[in-house]
C-alpha cells in the first residue's frame, strides 16, 4: 500500500472530498472538504484496505490573514501496515466549525476539547465540548494568534506606583 | 541542659507573654508540604540532610493545611491552580503566614502571559518575598529566618507589620 494508491482509493469512493494532496517525506497530506470530513473518516477507518484505525494526534492552527483562517489537523495510522496519512480540514474565522471525529476515533475527545479550548474552534457533535486546559470562567482563546501576548505591564521604580494603584492586592 | 540550668536553682522564669506566644510561634512553624514548580525542588533540598532546615524547627512538612502554620508558594500559580491555593490557604488555621518564594512566585517572573498569576499576592497576603530563579536553599533559610525575626516582632494586639523584600533591585530606574 503506496501513497498514490491510498489517493486512488480515496478519490474514487468520495470523489468531492479531496480538495488537494501532496507529499512530503514519504507521507500524505491531504486537505479535505469540510462536509465530507466525518464520511473520509469512517472511510479511512472501515475500508480493509486501508484500516486506518489509530489517531495519533489532533491539533488546531490558527492561520490569521489567510483564508480559511483556521486548520484542524489529524494524523492518522494504520498499525496494521504501519502507513500514515495526514488530514487537513480548514474553517472560515467568522463560522469556525468542524465535524467531531469522537464517534469514529475515541482519541479525539480530548484533543479537540483542546483545540476548542484554546482557538475557539467548535466542534459539532462532541459528546462535551467544554475547556480542558484553561479554567472554565475564561473569556476568550488564548492560542489565537490575535491574543495579546503579555499580560501585564512590567514594573519598574518609575512606573510602579501606576501598575500597584490598580493592581487586585489581596486582602486579608 | 536548656532553661533549667539557665535558671539555676531559681525554678523560676520571667517574661513577657508576647516574647513566649511569639517563642514558641517560631521554634515549631510547619509550612504546609505544598510546592508547585522547580522552587519546590530547592525546598525539598532545604529540609535535607545539607542544609537541614529542622535546625529551626521546620522539619515538619504537613500534608493538611489544618495543621499548617506556614505557606511556601514554591513556583508559579497558574490561573486555574490559583482557587486551590486560596482555598488551601483560607483553611489553615490563624495565625498563618506565607513565603512569596522565587520571582515567579513574588511577580510571575518570566511568564508574563494570560496563564499565569502576576504574583501570589493578588490571591494571599505575602509576608516575606525573596528573588531567586529558582532561589538557593540557602535564600529559603534566610527567608524564613526573616520571617522568625518578623514574628517575634508581632505584638499581641495581633497588628501584622508590612511585606518584607528580601533584594534590593539591582538596577534603580530614574
Amino acid at each position: 500500500m503506496d501513497n498514490t494508491y491510498i489517493l486512488d482509493i480515496l478519490r474514487a469512493r468520495l470523489p468531492q472530498a479531496t480538495l488537494a494532496a501532496d507529499e512530503f517525506r514519504g507521507d500524505l497530506r491531504v486537505t479535505v472538504r469540510r462536509e465530507d470530513l466525518l464520511d473520509l473518516a469512517r472511510l479511512l477507518r472501515d475500508d480493509p484496505d486501508l484500516g486506518f484505525n489509530y489517531l495519533e494526534n489532533l491539533c488546531g492552527v490558527d492561520y490569521l490573514g489567510r483564508e480559511p483562517r483556521f486548520e484542524v489537523v489529524y494524523n492518522v495510522l494504520s498499525l496494521a501496515s504501519g502507513q500514515r496519512i495526514c488530514l487537513k480540514v480548514g474553517a472560515p474565522e467568522d463560522d469556525p466549525r468542524v465535524p467531531s471525529l469522537t464517534g469514529v476515533w475515541p482519541t479525539a475527545n480530548y484533543h479537540e476539547r483542546e483545540a476548542y479550548d484554546l482557538l475557539g474552534i467548535v466542534f459539532d457533535g462532541h459528546p462535551a465540548l467544554s475547556r480542558i486546559l484553561m479554567p472554565d470562567d475564561w473569556v476568550g482563546h488564548p492560542l489565537r494568534k490575535d491574543h495579546p501576548l503579555g499580560d501585564e505591564e512590567v514594573a519598574f521604580t518609575f512606573n510602579q506606583d501606576r501598575i500597584y494603584a490598580h493592581k487586585p492586592f489581596a486582602k486579608k | 541542659m536548656g532553661i533549667e540550668e539557665k535558671a539555676g536553682d531559681m525554678g523560676v522564669v520571667t517574661t513577657s507573654l508576647e516574647a513566649m506566644v511569639n517563642w514558641g510561634r517560631t521554634n515549631a512553624m510547619w509550612p504546609l508540604l505544598f510546592g508547585l514548580a522547580c522552587c519546590a525542588i530547592e525546598m525539598m533540598s532545604a529540609q535535607g540532610a545539607n542544609y537541614d532546615l529542622s535546625r529551626f524547627g521546620m522539619e515538619l512538612n504537613r500534608a493538611s493545611p489544618r495543621q499548617a502554620d506556614l505557606m511556601i508558594v514554591a513556583g508559579r500559580v497558574s490561573r486555574k491552580m490559583a482557587p486551590v491555593l486560596r482555598r488551601l490557604y483560607d483553611q489553615m488555621p490563624d495565625p498563618k503566614w506565607v513565603i512569596a518564594m522565587g520571582d515567579c512566585a513574588a511577580c510571575g517572573g518570566v511568564f508574563n502571559n494570560y496563564a499565569i498569576v502576576q504574583g501570589v499576592d493578588e490571591v494571599v497576603p505575602v509576608d516575606v518575598y525573596f528573588a531567586g530563579c529558582p532561589p538557593r536553599p540557602e535564600a529559603l533559610i534566610d527567608g524564613i529566618m526573616m520571617l522568625h525575626a518578623k514574628v517575634r516582632r508581632e505584638k499581641i494586639t495581633g497588628k501584622k507589620e508590612d511585606a518584607i523584600v528580601l533584594q534590593q533591585p539591582l538596577v534603580q530606574v530614574k
